[in-house]
């Protein structure tokens, strides 16, 4: 960590308790996403990984514990809540609908609709604004595809996710949170949703990634929040850090 | 690797190769075919007065199954379409029997299909039960209730505004009913609704994925509800036209608009697995159903038969359907 001033601070969890009855899934745990990095969430099984996501995205309600959306404490009550404060997130499972082109799943369930009374009284879609801008967004990131009104059915499993992902980059206005976003996909594709993970921050955006593969949080992160028995073992850099320190964090074999 | 990027010719795809991968061209090439055929073997098939009555042969079927079409986009089924439609004359009927007025008589029984429609969307919707079970169901309740009310037997209806949409137009030596043309309107706007509108985008994410549709915030319960009740509507705008085709509100009619409006539907290439096809596609199917049973009409093969050439050409249209996803 070079000592710069200090970073702004997008997305902050403090002292976050979740507990289901005799269970602590989260136990005081803090949490601090700068802006324009890619920080990695690691951890065992149990550790409270996808717990501290779904209380940052508001899909649960911690028990007790504070969340900062830029320094202002929020209280959302689902995911569309976090969606409209700007916060996206992008799931394994490749959250796409297969028959429908690119640019209508880049939109989907955002759709533009056309200007003057055609949109607004017969509600017309403006079919062409999206592709424009569904192109416009493609090129920007520097994803490779192949016609944006091909449906995305024809395309690879790392062009599909590529598509998820895109489809958050261009909606979020604060981060983008990815649950395992390769899990589903072979190595080459990994390699291309990677990179589209990396174009996504150099526009400024935080990315917070969820993952499993360490050579992947390696390749990426900027810093690794490493989660153990429901709070945050340790953050580290992977240029100070090796993958073996981090498992051992992560298993309670060492500390930071 | 990433540098090359979305080709900016994209729409410029040659005419040929759209009009060869339109999802309706197989469709339309088995029309062709059929007509081809019986036009052959029968030469009164092609005459204008025959191909008017084709029209009107399939007005109740062709409308039957835009509402089919809009359920299946959504990887459901309705196996209630002919019951609600029967509904909606019996109740038509017997309230202008009783000295109702009709325009009120064929709203209310209008309305009265819409409330079937939004009851089977909101067990599928609401209780999450699949569709085909409720649609059952209600297919069951109504067939025995109809018989119940109507004391099993049929009646004739004799009123002027519910037998309009049979009184017929010339069109440059073509006969049309005005049934025919609320036909060809209902299309026209539910296939805006299906292509231009978000509503018809959502439909078809639903059918596609239900999961990624509630990811994106779609609300996935409440758009069935309204899928359903539309298509509730559409058929009880198919009962007003199944009165003015034939005057007389029957219990026990329809037994095959299951089949029929099911078989347009897929013949017409929407897939049963939702979120693929569309209205243009089913136009073309209810026309090729149209066209067969009239084609065996004419070469005077017993309506049984028709039957079972449906049932046939249905599970050869769903069994390309699932060739053609294992392919994908």
């Amino acid at each position: 960590m070079s000592a710069e001033t200090t970073p702004h601070i997008v997305l902050e969890a403090r002292n976050v308790v979740k507990t289901y009855g005799h269970v602590t899934a989260l136990d005081g745990v803090d949490f601090e996403l700068r802006a324009g990095e890619i920080l990695a969430v690691v951890g065992d099984n149990g550790a409270g990984k996808s717990t501290l996501i779904k209380a940052l995205t508001g899909a649960l309600h911690p028990t007790s514990g504070e969340i900062l959306l830029d320094g202002v404490p929020i209280h959302f009550k689902g995911p569309l809540d976090a969606r409209h404060a700007g916060i996206e997130t992008v799931y394994q499972d490749l959250a796409v609908a297969p028959a429908l082109d690119i640019a209508s799943n880049l939109f989907l369930g955002r759709e533009l609709r056309a200007p003057g009374l055609l949109g607004s009284l017969f509600r017309r879609l403006d079919k062409k604004k999206m592709r424009e801008e569904a192109r416009r967004a493609m090129n920007e990131l520097k994803f490779r595809l192949p016609a944006i009104d091909n449906p995305v059915e024809s395309l690879s499993g790392g062009q599909r996710q590529g598509v998820a992902v895109a489809r958050a980059a261009l909606f979020a206005r604060k981060l983008v949170i990815m649950d395992e976003p390769t899990a589903a996909l072979g190595v080459r594709e990994t390699g291309q949703v990677l990179e589209l993970i990396r174009s996504i921050r150099d526009r400024g955006l935080a990315v917070v990634l969820i993952s499993h593969n360490m050579p992947n949080v390696f390749d990426i992160a900027d810093r690794i929040h490493i989660m153990r028995l429901g709070r945050r073992a340790a953050v580290v850099s992977p240029k100070t850090h090796t993958m073996n320190d981090v498992v051992a964090i992560m298993t309670g074999a060492a500390t930071a | 690797m990433t540098t090359a990027t979305v080709s900016p010719a994209d729409a410029s795809r040659s005419l040929k190769s759209r009009i060869l991968g339109a999802p309706s061209a197989g469709p339309l090439l088995v029309l062709i075919g059929f007509c081809l055929i019986f036009a052959l073997s029968n030469p009164r098939f092609l005459a204008t007065h025959n191909l008017s009555i084709i029209l009107q042969q399939t007005v109740v079927i062709g409308v039957l199954a835009i509402g089919q079409t809009l359920v299946i986009l959504t990887a459901g089924i309705d196996l209630a379409v002919g019951a609600i439609c029967v509904l909606g004359t019996i109740v038509a009927g017997k309230l202008v029997n009783l000295g109702y007025d009709p325009v009120l008589s064929m709203g209310f029984a209008i309305l009265l299909c819409t409330a079937a429609g939004l009851a089977a969307g909101g067990l599928v919707s609401g209780l999450r039960l699949p569709p085909f079970i409720v649609t059952l169901g209600i297919l069951g309740i109504l067939t025995a209730a109809l018989r119940l009310i109507s004391a099993g037997g049929a009646f004739p209806v004799r009123d002027p505004f519910l037998a309009w949409t049979g009184n017929t137009m010339k069109l440059g030596g073509f006969v049309l009913t005005y049934g025919v043309l609320i036909m060809f309107a209902l299309y026209a706007v539910v296939w805006y609704l299906l292509n231009q509108t978000k509503w018809g985008r959502h439909v078809y994410a639903i059918g596609n994925n239900t999961e990624a549709a509630r990811l994106v915030g779609i609300p996935v319960r409440r758009h069935l509800l309204s899928v359903y009740l539309l298509a509730g509507l559409i058929y009880g705008i198919a009962a007003w036209l199944a009165l003015g085709r034939i005057p007389n509100a029957d219990p026990n009619a329809m037994q095959s608009a299951n089949l029929d409006s099911i078989t347009a539907v897929v013949i017409g290439g929407t897939s049963l697995f939702g979120g693929r096809g569309g209205l243009i596609g089913t136009l073309i199917g209810a026309l090729i159903v149209g066209v067969l049973r009239n084609g065996l009409t004419l070469a005077g093969i017993d309506p049984l038969w028709q039957d079972l050439v449906t049932g046939i050409l249905v599970i050869i249209a769903v069994a390309l359907d699932q060739m053609s996803r294992r392919k994908n």
